[in-house]
């Protein structure tokens, strides 16, 4: 699947190995290329052999509860992530009146996680609320992983495995996992191993003071090396995308998340948690003055000026988000009102590591499959939820999307994708101004997308949110 | 929240010096436990010469309800509570006799006793003087010998209305809450049954099964006591609160079984959507209780509108709002209750407390006037006026002062959030509904405003 996704460029024109700056770039508009009908034929074969899920019943969005997120280190710097989990997963039951009763499954992860963790959202679930005979599961795709559990237990409902699911997700930057260096745990285990005295001392020989420094886990990707936000700095630098447009999404950001607390729209998605009533991070007082004054922290190395600063960037964060969800019977038997119906989904990955493309660019090449598999046009869309991974990250998203020639090439399609008002991007709000505690942003997202829908009465939404690993996921939901 | 006084003086060393030198010795009282007997020791039931029917009436549904019932008591005989009935006096010289034996008998009330006489408002006795004053005189003798009980008994009234039968299901109600340890902290009272409306619950321990209840104010202190009581007495609650609250709004709803709606009650959609939660969620509403309240005191020469309105604003405007819009609705069950939560502050008023004053008289004033409302509805609307009760609240007051406030009432000690709760879950009960437009004291008998 993820095949179909690549780029036409050849693999001759592009050096293996470690990316250089200029190797992000977009080469559609900018740098030429040719269209190799293998993406058409692809995209055609595609096209044939897949409609819309034709499942026998819809699957529905009955609601979410996250808790406010935190910034890394804050509120939140020693509480677990199976806290966290259980304290979203307590919100949720409270608000639709579950307590004591079995849900059919419970899904949910973390990014970074601990090897204890290894039952993490069982664990989660033992300590709350919710009947204890719930089957609950750990998922894990990067920052993709709340909706996976969204997309697999809505698959389930619509099959009939399950009557109701609760997905989710959490991640503490506070609370990350810390491991002995390599070379310290390799001589353990050799250590442990050791029958003899010999053997023994041989094995403790091999460590060296400088191997006792423990590892923390970082955001940088284990091919590249390079960080997240280096790699978006590369595909920012590749799209132009001003320092400007950047902060002026920032600004918009945390605007709108300001706004939609105040008017009460986080009301019925959220539950404080440790003295924290709303996230965090936001900044009702920032302006594009305060936003211009930050230095910038990606794209240093780079050729062209850097542009990304930690005002238009997300912070590491710490949160946990869940979404129930069910099918028609299940809620109207509760007298649960849906909030939307999850019509389909479609992930994408990219390959990154030979610079064939930017790390966090995958949903570009998710959504026009997603939208041809069901008949549907940018346009159809009256909420749309990019999780702003970076503010760039939403410029250049938009920005491939209108290119021409990228469309062509890269997406196999006819002509550009298309534009979308800013008025319909991520009306309450993104992870610039939330913070994005890596597997509760697709929970948080898919909650908020269908409260929307759920406020205007009708509509559709896409949700696109990209992911580690040069991975993607996109999601339409519909107004229940 | 917990009253150290209270545990000295009810233990070891610290008892016995406290008997020594006579310091007041508040007694632990008598709640109810799920299990309990009604009432654990026999019960004497004494009446005034006309009124040995109405008496034998009572003692019938006292057998019934399974209590050990005397109706001849000596000063050697030991009593869980005592029921004195004075519906027929017709001249203050009718009280003497049946009082006196009430008298002879109290040195043998156990401890958590309840006295409780039933007699007819003075109201109903018209112009006829002597008869009012009669009637009007049982109301001095529960109010003096609610004072006199020790070990945590209690004394308190049902005022029948002429016309009401003694079997009417709200004397039944309230004669059984008063004996019970549901009362525990409502002492001195006199409460009116003004109709024979209403009925007995098929089971007495969860008279509001089936029910819908809605509780504001739920996330801690007297609310969640009000929802979790509600629940045990098998309604379904939705607890409401400000989001800010919702965490622990989330723990009172998820360990009533219940659900969670963060709400502010001062918000102008506030009322629709409680209205739209309940009517999707539940499909009825039978139970209202405006719980939520705040304080902001400050005495009135250095008050302002900063302190002022959020004071009305949430303890008086907002259940008036509510209460109108559900009114305006049909989201109201067939025999709705709607109870509001005034305090003694609002029927004495308080230094520092001309706001929240302001407020909690403004319910009773609303009850008052929505009573007849809710009686052609087939339901009732009430309030409740805490005394000090130990809270949250409370326990910010300085400890001279929250020391003093505590022992100002005949139970010598501050009331807990559950005390308020039972008496509001008796007035939602089915077994209240001849009892409507009233303001039930939960204050131990406290001296402001008796």
């Amino acid at each position: 699947m993820a095949q179909s996704g690549s780029t036409p460029r050849s693999q001759s024109e592009q050096p293996a190995g470690k990316p250089r700056p200029q190797s992000g770039k977009a080469p559609g508009a900018r740098t030429g290329g040719t269209a190799r009908s293998t993406t058409r034929k692809t995209q055609s074969t595609r096209k044939t052999q897949s409609s819309a899920p034709p499942g026998p019943r819809r699957a529905v969005v009955v609601g979410g509860n996250r808790i406010p997120f935190a910034r890394a280190g804050g509120a939140y710097a020693h509480i677990s992530n199976r806290d966290m989990l259980t304290a979203a997963l307590d919100g949720l039951a409270a608000r639709h009146g579950l307590a004591g009763e079995r849900v059919g499954q419970v899904a949910a992860g973390a990014v970074l996680k601990h090897s204890k963790d290894f039952n993490l959202t069982r664990e989660a679930l033992l300590g709350s609320a919710l009947a204890h005979d719930t089957p609950a599961y750990d998922v894990q795709m990067a920052c993709a992983t709340g909706m996976e559990t969204v997309v697999g237990l809505a698959n389930k409902i619509r099959l009939g495995q399950l009557e109701s699911g609760i997905a989710g997700g959490v991640d503490s930057a506070s609370d990350a996992p810390i491991v002995v260096s390599e070379p310290l745990r390799r001589a353990l285990l050799d250590l442990s191993r050791a029958r003899s005295v010999g053997a023994k001392l041989a094995a403790a020989a091999r460590i060296r003071p400088t191997h006792l420094a423990p590892s923390a886990p970082t955001t940088g990707e284990p091919r590249t090396g390079l960080s997240m936000g280096e790699h978006q700095a590369l595909t920012t630098a590749a799209w132009g995308i001003s320092r400007e447009a950047q902060d002026e999404i920032a600004l918009r950001s945390h605007q709108r998340l300001a706004a939609a607390y105040d008017a009460g729209f986080f009301d019925d998605l959220m539950t404080p948690f440790r003295g924290l009533t709303a996230d965090a991070n936001l900044r009702r007082d920032t302006s594009m003055e305060k936003l211009a004054a930050l230095p910038p922290v990606f794209g240093k190395r780079l050729d062209t000026p850097a542009t990304m600063t930690a005002g238009n960037s997300t912070p590491l964060s710490d949160g946990a988000s869940t979404v129930l969800l069910a099918s028609d019977e299940w809620a109207a038997e509760r007298g649960l009102r849906p909030l939307a119906a999850i019509v389909d989904a479609e992930s994408a990955a990219v390959d990154f590591v030979h610079g064939k493309e930017g790390l966090l660019m995958a949903p570009v090449y998710a959504v026009p499959r997603l939208l041809a598999r069901n008949g549907l046009t940018l346009a159809d869309f009256d909420v749309v939820e990019i999780h702003e991974a970076f503010a760039a990250t939403i410029a250049t998203t938009l920005a491939a999307w209108q290119d021409e020639e990228f469309c062509r090439e890269r997406l196999g399609l006819d002509g550009p994708l298309g534009s979308i008002d800013v008025d319909r991007i991520n009306m309450t709000g993104s992870s610039v101004a939330v913070g994005h505690p890596f597997a509760a942003t697709g929970g948080r997202i898919v909650a908020t997308a269908a409260a929307q829908l759920a406020r205007r009465g009708s509509g559709r939404a896409l949700v696109s949110v990209c992911a580690a690993g040069g991975l993607g996921y996109t999601m339409i939901l519909e107004a229940a | 929240m917990t009253d150290r006084y209270l545990d000295l003086v009810n233990s070891g060393v610290t008892a016995s010096l406290a008997k020594r030198l006579g310091l007041p010795r508040p007694a632990v009282l008598r709640r109810h436990r799920a299990g309990d007997p009604l009432v654990p020791e026999p019960v004497l039931v004494v009446n005034d010469a006309g009124s040995a029917p109405d008496a034998d009436a009572l003692a019938d549904a006292l057998v019934d309800w399974g209590l050990d019932v005397r109706r001849h008591g000596t000063r050697e005989d030991r009593f869980g509570a005592v029921v004195l009935v004075l519906t027929s006096v017709s001249s203050p010289a009718d009280l003497r006799d049946p009082t006196l034996a009430v008298g002879a008998t109290l040195r043998g009330l156990a401890r958590g006793g309840r006295v409780v006489t039933v007699s007819r408002p003075a109201s109903g006795a018209g112009a006829d003087a002597r008869h009012a004053a009669a009637r009007r005189g049982a109301e001095g003798i529960v109010r003096s010998l609610a004072k006199e009980l020790r070990g945590g008994a209690t004394g308190n009234g049902i005022l029948v209305s002429d016309g009401v039968d003694l079997t009417a299901a709200s004397v039944l109600g309230a004669l059984r809450f008063l004996l019970s340890g549901r009362s525990a902290f409502v002492d001195g009272q006199l409460l009116a049954v003004t109709s024979a409306a209403g009925s007995l619950p098929a089971d007495w321990d969860r008279p509001l099964a089936g029910q819908v209840a809605v509780v504001t104010g739920a996330a801690q202190g007297i609310g969640a006591a009000i929802a979790r009581t509600l629940a045990r007495d098998g309604a379904r609650v939705v607890a409401v609160d400000v989001p800010a609250s919702g965490d622990a709004l989330a723990a009172v709803a998820n360990e009533i079984h219940g659900s969670a709606l963060q709400l502010d009650v001062t918000a102008d959609d506030a009322a629709a959507r409680l209205i739209d939660h309940v009517a999707t969620r539940h499909g009825r509403l039978d139970v209202v209780v405006h719980n939520a309240g705040i304080t902001r005191d400050k005495l009135l020469a250095n008050m302002n509108a900063e302190k002022w309105d959020p004071v009305l604003g949430v303890n008086v405007l907002a259940p008036l709002r509510i209460t109108e819009t559900l009114l305006d609705s049909d989201a109201l069950g067939p025999t709705p209750r709607v109870i509001g939560v005034s305090s003694t502050s609002g029927i004495a008023g308080n230094r520092g407390q001309t706001n929240y004053a302001a407020s909690k008289a403004g319910v009773i004033g609303m009850v008052h006037a929505w009573a007849p409302e809710l009686a052609s509805r087939g339901g009732t609307i009430n309030a409740v006026a805490p005394g000090f009760i130990e809270t949250q609240i409370t326990a910010r007051m300085p400890t001279l002062t929250r020391q003093v406030a505590r022992r100002l009432n005949s139970l010598q000690q501050g009331g807990q959030p559950v005390d308020v709760a039972e008496a509001i879950a008796f007035l939602a009960s089915p077994q209240a509904g001849g009892i409507n437009g009233e303001v039930l004291r939960v204050c131990g008998q406290n001296m402001v405003g008796a």
